[in-house]
């Protein structure tokens, strides 16, 4: 079929790319792993739309992107955060974590004011068409590899599906969006080189606020705060491999937290490093939002991350039918995201 | 997790380091994502959903217990690199910072066998090793925005390679016209920890015919089994 089949992007949003759960098994190679930022509202996005969780989606970053249904029909969910809100006649919108059918000629914009998180998820029913770079769909920006030309969307460009027509039937929901834990200091686990600061460093690191910064993207989040000093050892290590969630400390002694695009290896000292399972809170987090941090075991992490995918497997079995002509009052929705962290999304 | 054998860059250390790297990659353990060699750690990525640290240190604890030797075999890799001014942007300041003369910079530098001892800062950057004291200079103060794909550099006890366009803060003293890295390939890297490299000094003429065949994937450098 020809590029016109798919999904046109009439504005791209800030960037949004093209990411399933990441490249991995190449990174011996220096090639990062990249994928979803948050690897949980992308597996809920392709659970609503009855994908397998590794289905590559459109990750939203910051705001999001208008779009143009150019098959005969479709099904999206959003999941993390922000509305879907279609302008083409019938005009609605529909909360996230809920699926919404679209036929050929509808226009909508996907998060377009994301407000209590940096990133959300459009999972798209079938998926796209592209061809996986060595194993994976996902765009690492700054190598230029996988995803859609190596690189965000730009205006113009077709993001070819893989399903050009989709059955009507009843739209699935999430019946309550995941519980708000963004207040939650974020836990680490010391070191692999916490002998390279004082230990009053270490004191401050666990003890002050830290405030997300505007140099955000999806390879770190460099972080404002108390200054970390290190000890006499300096801040050169001899370069060791960086895992994602790794909070790097340079000269300036300001922390860096090291995302999905993150290089394979680096040379500063790495005072702690995030659980897997507070990564995606991590990565939701804005420009401006505080974060504190709290030490916890490899024992405790392993066990919060076995916990944190029950409730996901119980979360997955909660989604339920609802109605699909349900409409949703944007003040309604804004009113309850901003009081409380559990929208009430499927009646 | 991270298995660390040292904090030096040490041959002996980065033996170690691809000894496990290899033996954990034949046995497949279940819940092991990946595993990273650097200078002088692995880094094991697991999934705590389907293992544990303990459990892992156990395992990998025995397969350290189990005295082999590395492997005495290793590839070596001729690769042609061309010194042209052009192409050597910071020879002149190298040999102003060490006292030596362009050419000699070019001698040491081709000289010497040098090991791989890890990839890493982009895809299919090769951190080589141990470069001749004479040339071992600090990286520059201010760091390029734009190095060229296939830039020959040194820095610190390193030699590299700029696999791709971008950013760096080596010196950079000549150029290869061969691919380094190419998604089409599996693996992508031409290069592997462990491997050897000697550098292959060639003319501006050779460079661009070299360069063209390459481009079409018509090249590919020499390359031979050696004793280590």
């Amino acid at each position: 079929m020809s590029a016109t089949c798919g999904l046109k992007v009439i504005s791209p949003g800030f960037q949004t790319t093209v990411q399933d759960l990441g490249r991995f098994g190449y990174q011996a190679f220096g090639v990062p792993v990249s994928g979803a930022l948050d690897h949980l509202s992308l597996r809920i996005a392709n659970r609503l739309v009855g994908n397998p969780p590794n289905t590559a989606a459109l990750e939203i970053f910051l705001y999001g992107p208008t779009l143009e249904v150019q098959v005969k029909s479709t099904r999206v969910a959003l999941a993390g955060g922000g509305v879907l809100e279609v302008t083409t006649a019938p005009r609605r919108l529909v909360s996230s974590y809920q699926t919404v059918y679209l036929r050929r000629g509808d226009v909508f914009r996907a998060g377009a004011s994301l407000r209590r998180s940096s990133c959300a998820y459009l999972a798209i029913q079938g998926g796209v068409a592209l061809e996986p770079v060595l194993g994976s769909l996902s765009t690492s920006v700054r190598a230029k590899i996988g995803g859609f030309r190596g690189r965000s969307l730009r205006a113009g460009d077709v993001l070819p599906l893989a399903v050009y027509e989709v059955e009507q039937r009843a739209e699935w929901a999430l019946p309550a969006v995941p519980k708000d834990d963004s207040y939650q200091p974020i836990r680490v686990v010391l070191g692999p080189q916490d002998d390279y600061f004082t230990t009053q460093a270490i004191e401050t690191f666990f003890t002050a606020e830290y405030t997300v910064t505007e140099e955000f993207d999806r390879m770190g989040m460099r972080l404002a705060g108390p200054k970390l000093e290190h000890n006499n050892k300096g801040y050169d290590i001899v370069s060791d491999a960086i895992t994602t969630g790794a909070i790097q400390v340079p000269g300036s002694g300001q922390p860096i937290i090291l995302l999905a695009d993150h290089q394979t290896t680096g040379g500063y000292p790495k005072i702690a490093t995030i659980i897997s399972a507070d990564i995606p809170r991590v990565a939701r987090k804005r420009p401006g939002d505080k974060i504190k941090f709290m030490p916890v075991s490899v024992e405790e992490a392993e066990q919060i991350r076995r916990d944190q995918e029950a409730e996901l497997e119980k979360l997955f079995e909660s989604i339920r039918t609802t109605d699909p002509n349900r409409i949703t009052e944007p003040e309604e929705l804004y009113s309850l995201n901003l009081i409380s962290g559990v929208v009430n999304a499927a009646d | 997790m991270i298995v660390e054998f040292g904090d030096t860059i040490d041959r002996a250390v980065n033996e170690r380091v691809l000894l496990l790297n290899q033996k954990l990659n034949r046995l497949r353990l279940p819940g092991v994502i990946e595993t990273i060699p650097t200078f002088r750690s692995l880094l094991v990525l697991y999934d705590p959903v389907k293992t544990s640290s303990s459990n892992l240190k156990a395992l990998i604890a025995q397969v350290l217990e189990k005295k082999t030797s590395a492997s005495s075999e290793a590839t070596l890799w001729r690769i042609p690199v061309c010194y042209a001014p052009e192409f050597a942007p910071d020879l002149p300041d190298v040999c102003a910072r060490t006292g030596l003369s362009a050419e000699r910079v070019v001698a040491l530098h081709l000289e010497r066998q040098y090991r791989v001892y890890m990839l890493g800062f982009l895809p299919g950057f090769p951190y080589m090793g141990d470069l001749a004291e004479p040339l071992r200079l600090p990286r520059r103060a201010d760091p390029r925005t734009r190095v060229p794909a296939g830039s020959v550099a040194i820095a610190t006890s390193m030699t590299g390679i700029y696999p791709v366009e971008s950013p760096g803060g080596w010196h950079l003293i000549g150029r290869t016209p061969i691919k380094l890295f190419d998604l089409n390939w599996d693996p992508p890297s031409l290069l592997a920890p462990g491997d050897v490299v000697m550098f292959e000094e060639i003319g501006v003429e050779e460079f661009r015919q070299i360069e063209q065949a390459a481009e079409s994937d018509l090249y590919r450098p020499a390359r031979e089994k050696i004793r280590v």
